[in-house]
């Protein structure tokens, strides 16, 4: 640790109780930050692909988690290093941005770094480094954006959306069933999109789930789901052409915000006021009925006597909606929310064609279905599976698959998957290479070796020879001139991408590029890290 | 320089090897923990509770015995959580799921030994799963059309799943009871409608269904203790001081004189609304919450019967069995519902009364009553009867049915087999294990019952070479018998149910390559 000492010979205190921190200092820093880094990439890099394993994860409180998707395993990873969370945070980033390619992105990283560390021993300064990186990357995008391909997709003809949610289904332990959970993706997605501005709302996405069951029986409401019951056990389970009140009020007297004090100070008060209440009782489900309304949807409990009331006016009612399924009901069939009883007017009320309950196995659990809505903006995907952890998992590879339809939406360039899109960047990025003078030449270089190291880990993976497949993957590109060609992962024997018909979204794949770049740039930056030691 | 930490202390985390390692054994131990308890002469568990009081419960049923372990090992969680489903699911096969998944991993764990990568296991498993799937779909029965076919069948199923439990004796009676039950569900898989009263005393065989509706409850004092052609009134609402709703509202009163007012007003209400309640013309009134003294008072004046703190599932119960409605207001009396029975009246069983409702009008629900030595006795008899009638409400729905005995096993393992002489490649092995998972289960079973499996097995194998063979074990005369004959058989949805959530299971355990487990969450109050 270096000291300062003023003119007497004194230490100077730099740093509070500096004796008790440790700190890392010059290429000693680099080294460290990138063996951390490159630590959380091999644990992904088994993941990545559609031989990839599972992870399981086992939480503070000692539940399971079982997943394949990188920010989840990543997310519910103990991590104590910085720079490891640095990773963690790359790989979020990616997730909120694109919602794919988390994996990716962090073995691109980690191999980032490795070649870095290859760099730094040849002496290169590690902001040439950084730089070189930089040029590479926009090389690579730039590449990227040359090869991409536009493909032509509308509402009746979606065949191109399912074969691009089904490559990124196939990584996932579902890829049992990814036909089925391609195609339920890419019609939830078609089905809220607004294809003018080319936007996709995902909030407009219910995705709900429930142990029991097998995976085949997922399936796509046009319409919501609520995991709620009638109020009242004898209200009718099914309501066809229901007219909907959606309240946010409560059926119990008012309760105004100011302080106030109702005094009873004699029998006549007393009696006034319980008349008042009961007539209160009545009014309301009165105004309900009076504008039409066949089903209420309550954000709030209600009083027995209202069950009572509502049910004895033939009124089915749901209580304790949640404020978001609350607003998706609102959306899906055309109705506003209520927030007072005076202001229920008949068009204001929701219509749905069919409301029905639903249960399940053998215990009580029921569920609420809205169908047939007016405005059939909003949908749900319903999962069944056999477990928990396997709900769990699909949840998270349907938003994936929702995700990627989404950007295709947005912009429908795709590239080709399996490795071949950096594959051909490596090419390029290689080529490039040599129009740099100076130091960065090298750097650039070592980006298109890092950029090799993904489809080397797919090779990997699917228990191929990583190197000599590479390579003849890569001379192939060369010989034919064509982008095409990946790692032949399924065994189907070609390697050819568009003949398997895997896709990547262009975005994702530039975003996974800078964002990885955007890291390694900045833990190469580091080089003085100062900690509290042990304590 | 080496890597510093990335994890927090107290986690850590097992690669490859080792973490397929740890679940095979983790999962295989559950496993083999309930293996015992497999089949109609497999054995029962003792639990002892860590709680207080060290409770005891012996059981047979496999969801029951995982449900109270306390595991640590994540691939065994996975196990404990298929049990639980299928428990939720379709009750039955609880221990059937986890011991074909163990079967499974251990046969898994054998090939990744041989070097075969595990997602061509996974490969392999999935077609197998497919295939056995189609065989069992080829062979099912379907009696739907002759009711009385039907019956019978509902009748085995339920004698075959009541034979591997306690009440196994008296597998007729029970049987009986539960299609019983069921049928008069009406299709519907409430089985909430079914109420299981447990009572200590006499035997098992004085248990009985009961048509009408038995409420665990006492009638209020001084009120009529048998009622003829009852018209019952069934409802939810406060029958003590009523309070005032309207939020904000409290009584200001300056002198006694006025206190001694209100207090008539609050009971003028309260003679109000029994007036009100009066008017319906009823003699028997059910409420959910509690009935004071003096609205008591006022229905033993009027001679009504009046019934307190029933919970919330008998009051169901009972508006589904009278057919009245649950009501909370009573102001319009001529339009609210009214359950109606023959007879009401007060019965004992051992020590305890009971109030019993008969000659119902709609006979949707209905009350089983047990009877038995002691508490644990009883209380694996309801989860048996329990086992039972999840399975018969699930095969009214789905009336497939397949024959038992570890049949079923050996046409899906011939199926599988087949298939795997037809596949090339490496997944062939990874079928044909799937088909030796598959027999472990008939083995698992003669096993129990103490007989040879592997002469049995076998024995079975050769038999299954003929085309549409019935054969199975039968545990009772310890040899291969014709099951049709035997009249064992099992819903297909159970079995569909075991094989489809066994495979997943297997799978996802087979899937992973690294387990990270985080620190344990500091307790604060160990401290």
């Amino acid at each position: 640790m270096a000291l300062a000492f003023d003119e007497f010979g004194r230490p100077f205190i730099i740093l509070r109780e500096q004796d008790q921190k440790t700190r890392l200092r010059g290429i000693d820093a680099q080294k460290a930050n990138i063996a951390a880094g490159k630590a959380v990439a091999r644990i992904l890099r088994s993941s990545l692909g559609p031989k990839g394993m599972d992870k399981m994860l086992q939480g503070p409180d000692g539940d399971v988690t079982i997943s394949n998707d990188g920010a989840t395993i990543l997310e519910q990873m103990d991590v104590d290093n910085q720079i490891a969370k640095l990773m963690v945070e790359l790989s979020r980033s990616q997730d909120y941005e694109i919602g794919d390619g988390t994996t990716g992105v962090v073995v691109m990283a980690g191999a980032l770094l490795e070649q870095a560390e290859r760099q730094l021993d040849r002496g290169i300064h590690p902001i040439r480094i950084a730089e070189g990186y930089e040029m590479a990357s926009r090389v690579a995008v730039e590449h990227l954006e040359r090869i991409a391909q536009k493909f032509e997709f509308d509402v009746d003809n979606y065949e191109p959306l399912v074969q691009t949610c089904m490559t990124t289904l196939s990584s996932k332990i579902v890829n049992r069933c990814k036909r089925s959970l391609a195609e339920i993706a890419v019609k939830a997605v078609l089905a809220v999109a607004d294809l003018e501005r080319r936007d996709v709302n995902l909030d407009l996405i219910k995705v709900e789930g429930k142990v029991g069951g097998k995976l085949e029986d997922t399936e796509l409401i046009y319409g919501i789901l609520v995991d709620k019951d009638m109020s009242h056990p004898q209200m009718p389970k099914q309501i066809e052409d229901a007219h909907i009140a959606i309240l946010t009020c409560p059926f119990e007297p008012p309760k105004p915000k100011t302080k106030h004090k109702v005094d009873i100070d004699t029998v006549e008060k007393f009696e006034t006021l319980r008349k008042q209440e009961q007539q209160y009782f009545d009014e309301m489900v009165q105004k309900c009925k009076d504008v039409g309304a066949t089903l209420v949807i309550c954000q709030w409990g209600f009083d027995d006597e209202a069950n009572h009331l509502l049910m004895h006016r033939n009124l089915p009612a749901v209580r304790w909606v949640g404020g978001v399924e609350l607003e998706l009901i609102a959306i899906a069939t055309g109705g506003r929310i209520v927030p007072r009883f005076q202001e229920l007017t008949p068009e204001k009320l929701g219509k749905a064609g069919m409301v029905r309950e639903k249960s399940f196995g053998t215990t009580k659990e029921r569920m609420l279905y809205i169908e047939h809505c007016a405005n059939s903006k909003a949908v749900t995907i319903f999962i069944r599976g056999g477990n928990k952890m396997m709900i769990e998992e699909t949840k998270r590879s349907i938003h994936d698959a929702l995700c990627v339809a989404r950007n295709l939406i947005r912009n429908n360039s795709i590239v080709y998957g399996g490795g071949a899109a950096e594959i051909t960047c490596s090419l390029a990025v290689d080529a490039a290479a040599d129009k740099y003078p100076g130091v960065e030449q090298y750097a650039i270089r070592a980006f298109a070796e890092a950029l090799d190291s993904v489809p080397m880990a797919l090779a990997e993976n699917s228990g191929l020879q990583p190197i000599e497949t590479l390579s003849a993957v890569k001379s192939q590109q060369i010989k034919e001139n064509i982008p095409f060609y990946g790692i032949d992962c399924n065994d189907v024997g070609t390697n050819d991408m568009r003949e398997q018909n895997v896709f990547e979204t262009l975005i994702g794949k530039q975003q996974q590029i800078l964002l990885a770049t955007q890291v390694v740039k900045m833990i190469l930056k580091i080089d003085d890290v100062i900690s509290n030691s042990e304590y | 320089m080496p890597i510093d930490k990335i994890f927090k202390d107290d986690a850590n985390e097992e690669k490859g090897e080792r973490a397929r390692m740890a679940s095979f054994i983790g999962a295989m131990a559950v496993a083999d923990l309930v293996k015992s308890t497999l089949g109609p002469k497999g054995m029962d568990k003792i639990l002892q509770s860590t709680g207080r009081g060290h409770s005891v419960t012996v059981t047979n049923d496999g969801a029951t015995i995982l449900k109270s372990l306390h595991i640590d090992n994540p691939a065994a969680k996975v196990l404990v959580d298929i049990s639980k489903v299928q428990d939720d699911e379709v009750g039955d096969g609880t221990t059937s799921v986890v011991v074909l998944a163990g079967e499974l991993l251990r046969e898994a764990e054998k090939l990744v030994t041989s070097k075969i990568h595990p997602m061509t296991i996974i490969a392999g498993y999935r077609m197998a799963a497919e295939c056995a799937r189609e065989a069992l779909l080829k062979r099912v029965i379907d009696n739907k059309e002759n009711a009385e076919k039907f019956r019978s069948d509902l009748m085995k199923i339920a004698m075959t799943t009541l034979c591997s439990k306690i009440l196994s004796q008296d597998k007729e009676h029970f049987a009986e009871m539960a299609v019983d039950a069921v049928f008069r569900l009406k299709g519907s898989t409430n089985l909430e409608a079914i109420q299981i009263i447990k009572k200590p005393g006499g035997s098992l065989r004085d248990s009985f269904l009961d048509e009408g509706f038995i409420l665990d409850k006492k009638i209020g004092i001084g009120q009529p203790k048998r009622i003829e052609n009852a018209k019952i009134l069934v409802a939810n609402t406060a029958m003590d001081t009523d309070k005032v709703k309207i939020y904000g509202a409290r009584v200001r009163v300056d002198s006694m004189s006025k206190v001694a007012e209100i207090e008539g007003a609050e009971k003028e209400k309260m003679k109000d609304k029994v007036k009100k309640i009066l008017a319906h013309g009823i003699n028997c009134f059910v409420n959910r919450q509690l009935i004071y003294n003096f609205p008591e008072e006022l229905f033993a004046d009027a001679g009504v019967l009046a019934i307190e703190h029933a919970d919330f599932e008998g009051i169901e119960r009972l508006g589904l069995v009278t057919g009245g409605e649950i009501a909370s207001t009573f102001d319009n009396p001529e339009s609210v519902k009214l359950g109606h029975c023959k007879l009401i009246e007060e019965i004992m069983i051992g020590e305890d009364k009971l109030i019993h409702f008969s000659g119902v009008a709609m006979g949707q629900a209905c009350s089983i009553v047990l009877r038995g030595a002691s508490h644990h006795v009883l209380d694996e008899a309801e989860r048996s009867l329990h086992d039972a009638l999840c399975v018969l409400s699930q095969t009214v729905n789905d009336s497939r049915v397949l024959l038992g005995g570890g049949w079923p096993e050996m046409v899906m393992a011939k199926e599988v087999d087949e298939l795997a002489r037809k596949t090339a490649g490496k997944k062939s092995h990874a079928i044909e294990a799937f088909s030796r998972a598959l027999v472990a289960i008939p083995t698992t079973i003669a096993d129990n019952a103490g007989l040879d499996s592997a002469e049995l097995v076998a024995q079975l194998r050769a038999e299954h070479h003929n085309e549409g063979c019935n054969a199975g074990i039968d545990v009772i005369s310890g040899a291969v018998g014709d099951m049709e004959e035997r009249g064992i058989y099992e819903a297909f949805k159970v079995k569909q149910a075991v094989l489809l959530s066994a495979t997943e299971a297997a799978e996802m355990i087979l899937r992973v390559d690294e387990i990270i487990t985080c620190a344990p969450r500091r307790r604060e109050d160990r401290m």
